[in-house]
């Protein structure tokens, strides 16, 4: 079950009607986005508002700040992107001015240590293979663009007891593993063709010492 | 339903996914798409009940294609359904397609709210969840309807589980900020201000961004909550980095937690009760006091979560702006943190310090740290950095250190990102503005901009500095002496060659008796750029070189050679070829004292909030008014005197519609004449336009039917059309833009275009007293027969100087405002009668109701067709039946002048053919008149007898009608 969720979240998660825009999240892998978008968008701006964040986050030395003005697509000076890059991944939220900047960056920083519990050494492929999972874990984080828990050990108990829940309904333990593999076999022709072998190796251990 | 089933049913699913990820093109993806629709469609339809399991299956593929773009109409019944399953996988997914997929105004919706209000009694903490979840996603109004009462319930509710509290507070957050007419405040509320003091931590996080967006709305009914946060923060901040276990994050007690306390404090006043005031006063201490403390670890996050609550305390201490003690130990921490080596924290410092400068206690203190801040601007690597550095130094200069501050951001302008240098240009051009001791410092500062950053100097900023100018005369010879070095470089900025000509224009005679910058050297300079600006810049120097004539008599010859050259004259552009006329023919015709009222220098402009201020407020958004409140104190500075109280109210109003009248300097308001403006669309950049308007159109525009006496029916129905209307219809036979009607109250121009069967006229509408009219509206309708078949009329509203189009803004016309109507005609067939225009309107209370012919006529849909003597009268041979011709033979009203009839006949639309009639005399035409129905082929003759003064007009078309009607227009002309 957990893989088909996982295609259909990786897309969006959409709400009908806001007009009150907080954050959504960005993770960029070289070759998917993960993304969450609490305020509704069209396909296209949401695809254009993708595109240039990455284009501005992408293109940023390293030793710079990590708070970015938005462009007009995400609502101009009054909104800002802060990110955090980890190896091949940028995290990218955007806040309005109602957030602290530097709590955001330890928001980010605990959302990445949750994925490095609960994937025991997060990888960029475990991203890829879980999307599913991800959002789930910042379901628990993060509820309709506010913040619901920022306690990593509290997250991770509410995803264990998910994971247990899904597991003792799917009856036979084996049948997510089984989906799992079959996603992994699929033939999925932009994503690991592009990732050479030497790039899977970059795990994200010891996240601390990442900046 | 056996195991193994369901184990089939997932790898259903996982192959759909993986056919669709496989497909090699498009198409072969749709067609998969469509295979999967139809097969899950009848399954939905089958005999056969499904069971749970496969019902979520289907609906999952339903959003799988969905996301891929494709819209899906059925399902929706089967997700709803799987809303009341028991089994939280099924129930999860049913959810998310709701969140998804269902609108809200679908039919669903109370069956959905349904299955949520099962789900929120069930009292189950996971579907409790899942239902809050869904509520908080899709937020909808119905949702709110139906749950705005319960979920503060469930929130406050003694038994309630911490994670449903957690959700239902952010749930209920979500519906406030949505709909907040639908979340009552009630007894609830002042329990919600004690989850403040509730033990779970996490509780305490959703609760308070809770109350820090309901305080911030209602800070009176939640005025409890001060306390209750200072108690908190102050457990918090005085524990020991164990004490809260899971909360504590690299050895930082709660800094969420604490950052979100604070923030919540920043929506009130400082706590009146001395006790909670002493215990907040003592918490920021600490934390100030522990950013001095050596880090309990080197890791970033450490001082990370420590600086983001000293930040947002200091955010706090300057939004309570009271304790001068606090503030310098503020600015001080700040000032270490302008030379970390984190770039973070340079940032955030230099954005603090920024509203640290606008505070009396430590504007000061900021003040020491210029050097710092200015090599910020020059050497930090990161551009957000700079930028923010910029504004701190917009932020911290005052008369003391204007001059050095002005001189560095002008040097960074040089190199500065082109993201950033509008706003540069604006605020150099403000502070030049606001600490100018000297003018010609001002000047020069200015006209540095323009040199430095031409490209960026926005019309405020060049507006502005002629208002100035203008303004204070002991500066206008150093201005007028400045520009005219300036425009010696070889490649100037347009902006330039604009300021240039202005004030040569208005003060060149104060630099003439320099023989380097004589007259003739002054006109050369300002001519040798003319070729390479554009049209509006060109405008303005037609206008300046009139305005020389009258400075300077000497040049009046040269300057006149000028305007008669034909790419003057016969200009291809409409508005330089009408200002070259006019200004020959002015400096032609008029004496020297009727030039010298007319081009009378201009006056001063009355005090006003610098549109360059308004523009920067636009731009940077409501955030930064605080600091600009500053300017608007100091403001009288610089002007000298005027009541200047109202007008800053006035032009803030101002800034927020971006009328290009409001930029233009208040010229309308200004003009020493109250005239009327030479043309109708006359360009808005023409700052002489105004200055000389009566003479201008008198001495050109022709229209000599302005009518007195305004016809006032007070009856809602149309007026009928003014006696003079016929009148003003044929003054427009023969051309097609002027002045089509005018009363003390109202002017109406006309500008039209014709091609074919098809025409636009623009209408404008100038509102010519200083009251506004409410209820403006105007009809055009088409009387009798010719309503049904003739023409088609759609009439557009548009507003010229707001340029918006919203129904709301359109009934009214200020005054002194134009409002623009474009009417779209369409020529169906021939026609007689034009059509009419209705406006109706109040002014002061009373109804104006006024009713006109549009200037619409048949011979407007001509196209000239040329043709040889012998096809001519080949053709008029073929037309001699007797219904075919029209006949008048009439007195002259006009002058016989030839050119004037020749202008008249191509103004009527058809071909004036030379050498046709064998009698040089005679005149004779040849058009086609194009309607949607058919094409009138039409000839003419006009047979002018001079010594008696009569006309013998012939007309010849295809249709008797046609012949007619033309005839007795074109009979009216002569």
């Amino acid at each position: 079950m957990s893989v088909e969720k996982g295609h259909l979240d990786s897309f969006k998660h959409k709400c009908c009607e806001d007009l009150y825009q907080k954050l959504y999240i960005l993770v960029f892998p070289c070759t998917l986005t993960v993304f969450v978008i609490y305020v509704p968008q069209n396909e296209d701006t949401e695809q254009q508002i993708i595109r240039e964040t990455f284009h501005l986050v992408s293109k940023r030395d390293e030793n710079v700040c990590n708070f970015l003005e938005g462009g007009m697509l995400i609502g101009g000076s009054e909104n800002r992107l802060i990110y955090r890059h980890y190896a091949t991944l940028y995290f990218v939220f955007c806040v309005d001015s109602s957030e602290s900047e530097l709590g955001i960056l330890d928001l980010i920083q605990v959302f990445v240590e949750t994925l490095d519990k609960c994937f025991e050494n997060v990888c960029e492929l475990d991203l890829i293979f879980h999307v599913d999972k991800v959002h789930n874990i910042l379901a628990e984080m993060v509820m309709g663009g506010m913040v619901l828990e920022t306690n990593m050990n509290e997250i991770i108990i509410q995803v264990d007891a998910q994971n247990k829940m899904e597991k003792s309904e799917a009856g036979i333990a084996g049948a997510p593993a089984r989906a799992v593999s079959a996603v992994k076999n699929m033939n999925l022709p932009e994503m690991p063709r592009n990732i050479n072998i030497g790039d899977i190796s970059i795990k994200v251990p010891n996240l601390p010492s990442f900046k | 339903m056996p195991a193994v089933s369901k184990g089939d049913g997932m790898r259903g699913l996982a192959v759909f996914i993986s056919d669709i990820r496989n497909c090699k093109s498009k198409e072969a993806e749709i067609k998969r798409i469509n295979k999967e629709l139809a097969n899950i469609r009848s399954k939905f339809k089958g005999d056969k009940a499904l069971d749970g399991y496969s019902k979520k299956k289907y609906v999952c593929k339903l959003l799988f294609i969905f996301l891929l773009g494709h819209d899906i109409d059925f399902g929706h019944m089967e997700a709803v359904n799987l809303l009341s399953s028991n089994k939280y996988t099924e129930k999860q997914i049913g959810y998310l397609f709701i969140s998804v997929l269902v609108n809200s105004n679908s039919e669903l919706i109370r069956l959905i709210n349904n299955a949520i209000k099962n789900d929120l009694s069930s009292r189950n903490p996971t579907f409790m969840c899942l239902a809050l979840h869904c509520i908080a996603n899709v937020g909808s109004r119905e949702m709110a309807e139906a749950f705005a009462g319960e979920i503060p319930r469930i929130l406050v509710a003694g038994d309630t589980m911490d994670s449903v509290k957690q959700s239902a507070a952010l749930c209920l957050l979500r519906l406030y900020k949505a709909s907040p007419d639908l979340v009552l405040m009630g007894e609830w509320t002042s329990r919600v201000v004690h989850l403040l003091n509730d033990q779970h931590m996490g509780v305490v996080t959703a609760a308070i961004s809770l109350i820090t967006c309901l305080s911030s709305k209602n800070p009176d009914e939640f005025k409890t909550c001060v306390s209750l946060a200072v108690s908190r923060l102050s457990r918090i901040v005085s524990s020991a980095s164990t004490d809260l276990q899971d909360y504590t994050y690299y050895f930082v007690p709660a800094p969420w937690l604490s950052c979100k306390l604070l923030r919540l404090l920043q929506c009130y006043p400082p706590p009146e009760d001395g006790a909670v005031k002493g215990r907040l006063v003592e918490c920021l201490e600490t934390i100030l006091n522990k950013a001095q403390e050596p880090p309990k670890s080197k890791k970033v996050q450490h001082s990370n979560a420590k600086n983001a609550i000293l930040f947002e305390a200091i955010s706090l201490i300057i939004h309570y702006d009271s304790e001068p003690n606090l503030l310098v130990r503020a600015c001080n921490q700040l000032g270490q943190f302008l030379q970390h080596r984190e770039t973070n924290l340079r940032y955030l410092a230099l954005e603090s310090m920024c509203t640290l400068a606008s505070s009396e206690f430590s504007h000061e203190a900021v003040k020491t740290h210029i050097e710092t801040v200015i090599n910020a601007l020059k050497t930090e690597r990161d551009v957000s950095v700079r930028q923010r550095a910029a504004d701190l130094l917009y932020a911290m200069c005052d008369r003391s250190n204007a001059k050095q501050i002005v001189a560095e951001m002008l040097s960074y302008l040089e190199t500065a990102d082109y993201s950033i240098r509008e706003e540069m240009v604006l605020k150099v051009a403000i502070l030049a503005e606001k600490y100018a001791v000297d003018y010609s410092w001002y000047v020069d500062t200015i006209l540095n901009l323009i040199r430095i950053a031409g490209d960026y100097v926005s019309e405020e900023v060049w507006y502005r500095v002629i208002q100035i100018v203008i303004n204070r005369d002991d500066v206008q010879g150093y201005a007028a002496k400045t520009v005219f070095e300036a425009l010696q470089a070889p490649a100037c900025h347009e902006n330039m060659v604009k300021v240039g000509g202005y004030i040569l224009g208005e003060f060149g005679n104060l630099i003439a008796g320099d023989p380097r910058s004589s007259p003739l050297v002054q006109f050369n300079l300002l001519h040798s750029k003319f070729h390479l600006c554009s049209v509006p810049t060109r405008a303005l120097l037609l206008s300046a070189y009139i305005k020389f004539i009258n400075l300077f008599p000497e040049t009046k010859a040269t300057i006149q050679e000028v305007l008669r050259s034909d790419s003057q004259i016969r200009n291809s552009d409409v508005e330089l070829q009408q200002r070259a006329v006019e200004y020959l023919k002015l400096s032609s015709i008029a004496s020297t004292d009727v030039l010298a009222t007319v081009l009378e220098e201009m006056p001063p402009f009355p005090e006003r909030e610098s549109s360059i201020l308004a523009k920067l407020k636009k731009k940077k958004g409501p955030g930064a008014v605080s600091v600009e409140l500053e300017d608007g104190k100091e403001r009288g500075e610089l002007n000298g005197g005027g009541d200047r109280g109202g007008d800053a109210a006035i032009a803030a109003s101002n800034a927020s519609t971006p009328s290009p009248s409001a930029d233009l300097l208040g010229l309308r308001s200004t003009a020493p004449v109250s005239g009327t403006t030479p043309s109708a669309g006359s360009l808005l950049v023409d700052v002489f336009s105004e200055a000389g308007p009566s003479a201008t159109s008198a001495g050109v525009n022709d229209d000599g039917f302005l009518s007195s006496a305004p016809p006032t029916v007070a009856s809602e129905d149309p007026a009928p059309p003014l006696p003079e209307s016929d009148e003003l219809l044929n003054k427009f036979v023969c051309k097609n833009n002027g002045v089509l009607f005018e009363n003390q109250l109202l002017q109406i121009g006309i500008k039209s275009e014709y091609r074919q069967n098809l025409g636009r006229m623009y209408l404008f509408y100038g509102n010519k007293t200083s009251v506004q009219f409410v209820s403006f509206n105007t009809t055009v309708s088409c009387p009798g027969e010719l309503q049904s078949h003739i023409l088609q009329c759609i009439c557009t509203h548009t507003h010229t100087l707001l340029n918006v189009q919203t129904k709301t803004v359109e009934p009214l016309v200020e005054g002194g405002a134009q409002v623009q109507q474009v009417i779209n005609i369409e020529c169906l067939t021939d026609f007689i009668d034009a059509p009419l225009l209705n406006i109706k309107f109040r002014y002061g209370g009373a109804l104006q109701n006024i009713s006109l012919k549009l200037p619409v006529t048949i011979n407007k849909f001509f196209q000239p067709t040329e043709m040889a003597a012998a096809d001519f009268f080949q053709r008029w041979k073929q037309l001699s039946q007797p219904q075919q011709e029209a006949q008048k033979i009439f007195k002259a009203s006009h002058g016989m002048d030839t050119e004037v009839l020749k202008a008249k006949l191509l103004g009527l639309g058809t071909a004036l053919l030379e050498n046709v009639d064998p009698n040089p005399e005679n005149y004779v035409c040849a058009g086609v008149i194009q309607t949607k129905a058919q094409q009138v082929g039409c000839l003419l003759r006009l047979e002018p007898n001079a010594q008696a003064q009569m006309y013998r007009l012939t007309l010849r078309s295809s249709k008797d009608t046609v012949s007619q009607r033309v005839c007795d227009l074109l009979a009216e002309q002569f």
